[in-house]
């Protein structure tokens, strides 16, 4: 039985995880799959009443793989509640009557490389940790690329002259990060396309509105889950920033967290789980940057995030900011999201123009 | 010089460091202000502060803490972070120092545990003694025999419950949290209606903590939630000898979400999952833990 591997999808990052995988395992790869209506419902109807959403989305996910023929499945796990979605998950696809391998590669909140190299040893015994170290480099740098283009393509979306380059241009590259060979040529692709992006015309006024967006990793990095809020905002002519990816997240969280802790002093004594933390030291910052506004977006019942709020509404009413907090659920209405974000750009277009 | 007033809102941590508090606090001879048992105005004052998706423990946690500001000297208001890599916390847990010194004018008297860092108990309560402006001998002194007398308490309370296994009634094991089964509003009624339709109430968190601890694994391999693994704990440590589980949570608890989940796809005894929101009207579970009781009394005739 050849063994064909599926994991949980998040924005564009499977295109790594994908090279990565395809690379070092000797598996067979489902392709990715787009997140659609059909995903939220087949995992809501399968979940508990008040888990956060990501566990919803992912159990979709892996629910619509195991039907298409996926033998094995890949969680990742991190911090909070997150990292105990695999036991339940998989006891949840047991019980549906599904026969597979479910691995989970981080457990208990913290990666320890030594665990995952035996999980991935076990997936294929003839593993080289030569090469997979290399490869693990290579995709370890495809996302610091990803991340530099996308902060890059985020500040200035909103602006561009001929609608849809930056996305059109974003795409190709990544065709082609999947199909690079060595680190060398993963560096030229990316300066080239980083070249191209630099070369697109944008039309962007010296003081256009500048807005952050903080919040819950899960639902600020797929577009699905957040309704796709950073393309709507884009539209309204928008600077964006973000701060969470998962370079921040991998590689920059560890020593980044203590320097932000004691920025914020003044509010947070401690980590607050999760992000809770770094959202307010974030606030605090912008605030500092005189932004226009900042969103807020985190799935329901994310218990960190909610922790944090209070915070971070007390931050922002002393400094005079605008804030709106976005609780996504599966059954939110899309139409009310839009009607809040206008009412939001109106008013801080208002503040603007005063 | 007057004596110190230390402030003690009921709730989250409350319960599982009650007679370590006490204990501690009376040898540095400091006097104890515990916020009153809950009730219609502390869940009103507990609402007013907090936001609405927060779980309804921390609601009434900010209750109580907010009875106590301008009552006391200094309100505790600690951080559990972990008791090592499989022991962590709730992020509730984590954030409340944050939350309340936020929402909350007054001196806080706060310490950490961290035990993956090396910020063990017995370095936090120093903290807190040094705070209090006592001496480092007095300090160690009064830990240790908290220690000790706190540790007899708990026996005590663990050889009664281990009793009532011996009775002949319909014996049911309450599984949650401390904090939610201890509170007057959430917890007892169930407790109440309990013991009057005859039944011997189990309850999991006064077990021995080191065995339920270790059991847990029994159900779940990857759990990493103090708490959590103490209480569950309590399922094959007595499956045997109980005949029914109650599993109650707060709305929207998140360690419980996932983990009662699992419970109830694991365990094949009877379970009742009650999930408290509004603390209105008990009615609703009046009718739900009516029918539970008829159904584990039948399956006990058999």
């Amino acid at each position: 039985m050849t063994k064909i591997l599926a994991f949980p999808q998040m924005g564009n990052y499977y295109v790594p995880a994908n090279y990565l995988f395809s690379h070092i395992l000797n598996l067979k790869i489902m392709p990715p799959k787009k997140i659609t209506k059909n995903t939220i419902e087949l995992g809501s109807k399968n979940s508990p009443d008040f888990v956060c959403t990501p566990f919803k989305y992912t159990l979709g996910t892996m629910i619509e793989c195991l039907d298409d023929g996926a033998n094995v499945v890949m969680q990742f796990g991190g911090g909070c509640r997150y990292g105990y979605y695999s036991e339940l998950q998989e006891q949840i696809l047991k019980d549906l009557g599904y026969d597979f391998i479910y691995v989970n590669l981080i457990s208990a909140g913290k990666a320890d490389i030594k665990k995952i190299y035996y999980k991935l040893k076990e997936l294929n015994p003839r593993l080289k940790i030569v090469k997979s170290l290399y490869y693990l480099l290579i995709a370890r740098f495809m996302v610091k690329y990803m991340d530099k283009v996308d902060d890059y393509i985020r500040h200035n979306i909103g602006f561009e002259k001929n609608y849809g380059e930056f996305e059109a241009l974003n795409g190709k590259m990544l065709k082609e990060f999947s199909k690079v060979k060595s680190l060398f040529e993963l560096r030229h692709v990316y300066k080239k396309y980083f070249k191209l992006m630099k070369n697109v015309q944008v039309n962007k006024p010296l003081n256009c509105l500048k807005v952050g967006i903080i919040g819950e990793l899960y639902t600020i990095m797929e577009p699905f889950a957040n309704y796709y809020l950073e393309r709507e905002l884009a539209n309204y002519n928008i600077e964006i920033t973000r701060f969470t990816n998962v370079e921040y997240l991998l590689f920059q969280k560890g020593s980044k967290l203590k320097k932000y802790i004691k920025e914020a002093r003044e509010y947070i004594k401690y980590n607050m789980g999760a992000d809770a933390s770094d959202n307010v030291a974030r606030t605090l910052e912008m605030c500092k940057q005189n932004y226009d506004g900042i969103i807020h977006i985190k799935s329901s019942f994310c218990t960190p995030e909610i922790g944090a709020m209070p915070i971070i509404s007390k931050i922002c009413e002393k400094y005079d900011v605008p804030i709106i907090f976005f609780s996504f659920d599966s059954s939110t209405s899309e139409v009310g999201i839009k009607t809040r974000l206008e009412a939001f750009y109106d008013m801080i277009e208002m503040r603007k123009k005063k | 010089m007057d004596k110190l007033k230390i402030g003690l809102p009921r709730g989250l941590f409350y319960y599982q460091n009650e007679y370590m508090w006490k204990y501690f606090f009376e040898m540095l001879d400091c006097d104890l202000v515990v916020s009153p048992k809950t009730n219609k105005e502390i869940i009103g004052l507990g609402e007013k502060y907090s936001i609405d998706e927060m779980c309804l423990s921390m609601k009434t946690y900010l209750g109580h803490v907010a009875s106590l500001v301008g009552l006391c000297d200094y309100i505790l208001v600690p951080r559990i972070d972990n008791y090592g890599r499989m022991n962590q916390s709730c992020t509730n847990f984590l954030a409340a120092y944050d939350l309340v010194n936020n929402l909350f004018e007054g001196k806080l008297l706060n310490y950490n545990v961290n035990y993956e860092n090396g910020e063990i108990e017995e370095k936090a309560y120093l903290c807190i003694g040094k705070i209090l402006g006592k001496n480092k001998k007095q300090i160690k002194n009064a830990y240790q025999s908290a220690l000790i007398k706190s540790h007899k308490q708990i026996k005590k309370q663990c050889i009664n419950s281990l009793n009532k296994l011996k009775s002949s009634k319909t014996k049911i094991l309450l599984v949650g949290h401390d904090y939610n089964f201890e509170d007057e509003l959430i917890g007892k009624p169930i407790i109440e209606y309990l013991t009057s339709e005859s039944c011997e109430v189990i309850k999991c968190y006064e077990l021995p903590k080191e065995v339920t601890n270790k059991l847990s694994f029994q159900i779940s391999k990857t759990l990493y939630w103090k708490n959590n693994r103490e209480n569950i704990g309590a399922i094959p440590f007595l499956e045997q000898s109980v005949d029914g589980i109650i599993l109650l949570s707060s709305f929207p608890c998140g360690p419980d979400s996932i983990v009662n989940e699992l419970v109830i796809r694991r365990v094949k005894l009877p379970i009742l999952n009650l999930v408290v929101d509004d603390l209105s009207s008990f009615s609703g579970f009046e009718t739900r833990l009516e029918s539970f009781l008829d159904i584990v009394k039948q399956k006990i005739m058999r």
